[in-house]
């Protein structure tokens, strides 16, 4: 059974902290207690923020105090155990290597000692699950980047990277959701939009769903770019049986 | 029926209390900074308690009313003047069409806030929020701050109806914002990562002053002062960042995390500033001295608890029943209709008020009925 205990986040907050280690079991024990408390929410609880290890809980306290939140949470998620993913949700976003966008294959390349075609591979063969989301709107922190591909950031970080840039940085790698500065390493570029204000639900993904990176040519970046500008482009969401 | 910008300030925006649901997908929450002074504009205008008001910073904006309203201002004090004359915050106004509101540099504070009577600004809602977000650019006036020539809408209701308006009036909030005192005392809960922090860190962080820089935005308020000692380090894997979350970065010195912060980050956080007591650190101008003084989870929602009936026993103190300013004949116009749907929906049945002179005069009374 998952144990979890308690901190406090001011009095507006608490986080249950599920574990010390980033790990595809404690994100699924994260995934069950979200379900769970989504599933039955407790009253006075405004939201629930995932991430690595722990799950925030955010809550008003004029509706319900600490001591009852946490004794409520405790009750519900008494007999949680690790949500083991039966089913993966799978989102693919396709992007394009082409060297017009990957302003850094060369480096990641040289670096893995590979050629731009394996980097690639290596980078499309393998799905990622998401960690969580942060620093960004829709910004999602894959895990399970193959070492190889593992690159240290720029030493000066640029001071701008367009919306669907695809990167590497240290053993991480994503998609940048919006223009932002950045120091990671950029292979790629996807003309989907992982956020989009007017798009119901505007994220394409959740905390525990998996992306996979499909390989695209130049010409169908653009195919797909005007689709979804014209806001007719639907992201592929496969749905596999582990 | 509206403002036309003529001047937009530094940074005029958008904001209501913030946009919920989205914090676990990396949304900042956005919304007002001082909730406290937004709650009290809206509650001079009588508008809904969450209703979208505009927020400035450092300087005010300079806005024409192109219809006759209510307006009310709160937070610092930036010296308002309506069509040059000054005006008192904390105070109902009537303003006419084509009357220009100006501002000056705040005298105190940092953030002011406008409230227009009935209902406020006339904005689409995007992800549940009127609430400017600019880093993603949405909300508010297309997701930005405003600009010379932006015309905002507002609904103006029946104006007649409103005249009591003009009589809603507090004091200044000087004293709860500390404004004339040398130092600001804010409460803070430990936690959640206090346990990584040195003895010698912890009693540095609530013995010694800190003083607030420029260095500060919507996103966070950067403090300078002594060090605070970890005992190893403060990179923790990312976690979720409340609202006043007091990040330490390697550096030593708090950040303390505000309405634009990330969702989520990876300094350890010592402690959390009480959701009661934000307002007073975000109208603290650069240089300000701040202390910190740790206070239960417990004291602080009943802190909490207190701030919320304080707000409501002041919607009771302004909204009381004006009897100035309103003539018995009109109050008797706006009445009677009321009255006449009253006994329509209760099938004829004729509701009486007791006039004084009626009681006096029941004889009279039964004549007339």
């Amino acid at each position: 059974m998952a144990q979890f205990s308690i901190t406090i986040a001011g009095d507006s907050a608490i986080n249950l902290v599920f574990g010390t280690t980033i790990s595809p079991e404690t994100n699924g024990v994260i995934r069950g207690a979200v379900q769970t408390l989504e599933a039955d929410p407790i009253p006075g609880v405004i939201e629930l923020v995932p991430t690595f290890c722990s799950l925030m809980v955010l809550y008003d306290s004029l509706v319900i105090g600490v001591d009852e939140l946490c004794e409520r949470v405790r009750g519900k998620l008494r007999n949680l155990t690790s949500c083991a993913q039966t089913v993966k949700r799978i989102v693919k976003i396709p992007v394009c290597y082409d060297e017009e966008f990957a302003l850094d294959m060369d480096t990641v390349a040289t670096h893995a000692q590979l050629t731009p075609e394996e980097v690639i591979a290596l980078h499309t063969g393998h799905d990622y699950l998401i960690d969580m989301l942060g620093f960004l709107p829709g910004f999602a922190y894959l895990g399970g980047l193959d070492e190889r591909l593992h690159t240290p950031r720029l030493a000066t970080p640029r001071t701008r990277l367009e919306a669907g840039s695809v990167g590497i940085g240290g053993a991480q790698t994503g998609v940048y959701p919006l223009p932002s500065p950045g120091g990671w390493q950029i292979i790629g570029r996807t003309p989907v939009r992982p956020y989009d204000p007017d798009r119901n639900p505007p994220i394409l993904y959740a905390a525990g769903d998996y992306m996979r990176f499909v390989p695209i040519s130049k010409s169908e970046y653009f195919a797909i770019d005007a689709q979804v500008q014209a806001g007719t482009y639907v992201c592929d969401v496969v749905l596999e049986e582990v | 029926m509206g403002v036309t910008v003529n001047k937009p300030g530094i940074l005029t925006t958008v904001q209501d209390a913030g946009r919920f649901g989205y914090l676990g997908s990396g949304f900042s929450p956005s919304g007002v900074m001082d909730k406290r002074a937004f709650r009290i504009a809206n509650i001079l205008v009588d508008n809904p308690k969450d209703a979208p008001a505009l927020e400035f910073v450092l300087a005010g904006p300079t806005l024409r009313f192109t219809t006759n309203t209510y307006i009310a201002i709160t937070g610092g004090d930036f010296s308002p003047r309506l069509d040059g004359k000054p005006i008192a915050s904390y105070k109902a106004h009537f303003v006419r069409r084509g009357q220009m509101l100006s501002f000056g540099a705040p005298k105190t504070g940092m953030y002011g806030y406008l409230a227009v009577a009935g209902g406020s600004f006339t904005l689409p809602e995007v992800m549940g929020s009127r609430s400017t977000n600019l880093k993603c650019g949405i909300g508010g006036v297309e997701g930005r701050a405003l600009t010379t020539g932006d015309y905002l809408r507002f609904e103006t209701r029946n104006l007649d109806y409103l005249a009591n308006l003009g009589s809603h009036v507090l004091e200044d909030d000087a004293d709860f914002y500390g404004f004339n005192l040398d130092e600001v005392v804010l409460r803070v809960i430990p936690g959640p990562q206090e346990s990584l922090f040195s003895e010698r860190g912890i009693e540095t962080f609530y013995s010694q002053a800190y003083q607030t820089t420029s260095k500060c935005d919507r996103m966070g308020y950067r403090l300078e002062g002594p060090e605070i000692e970890t005992i190893d380090g403060s990179d923790i894997i990312s976690d979720g960042i409340a609202l006043g979350a007091i990040q330490v970065p390697s550096h030593g010195r708090p950040i303390i995390m505000l309405a634009d912060r990330q969702t989520t980050g990876g300094y350890a956080k010592i402690g959390t500033v009480a959701s009661v007591d934000i307002p007073k650190l975000v109208q603290c101008k650069p240089g300000k001295s701040i202390r910190f003084t740790p206070i239960s989870v417990e004291v602080a929602q009943e802190l909490l608890r207190k701030e919320e009936e304080n707000l409501q026993a002041l919607e009771k103190i302004v909204r009381r029943p004006c009897y100035g300013g309103v003539s018995p004949r009109k109050t008797a116009r706006r009445l009677t209709p009321i009255l006449e749907k009253q006994a329509r929906i209760s099938n004829g049945n004729k509701l009486w008020i007791e006039l004084e002179e009626d009681l006096k005069h029941p004889q009279k009374r039964r004549e007339r009925a």
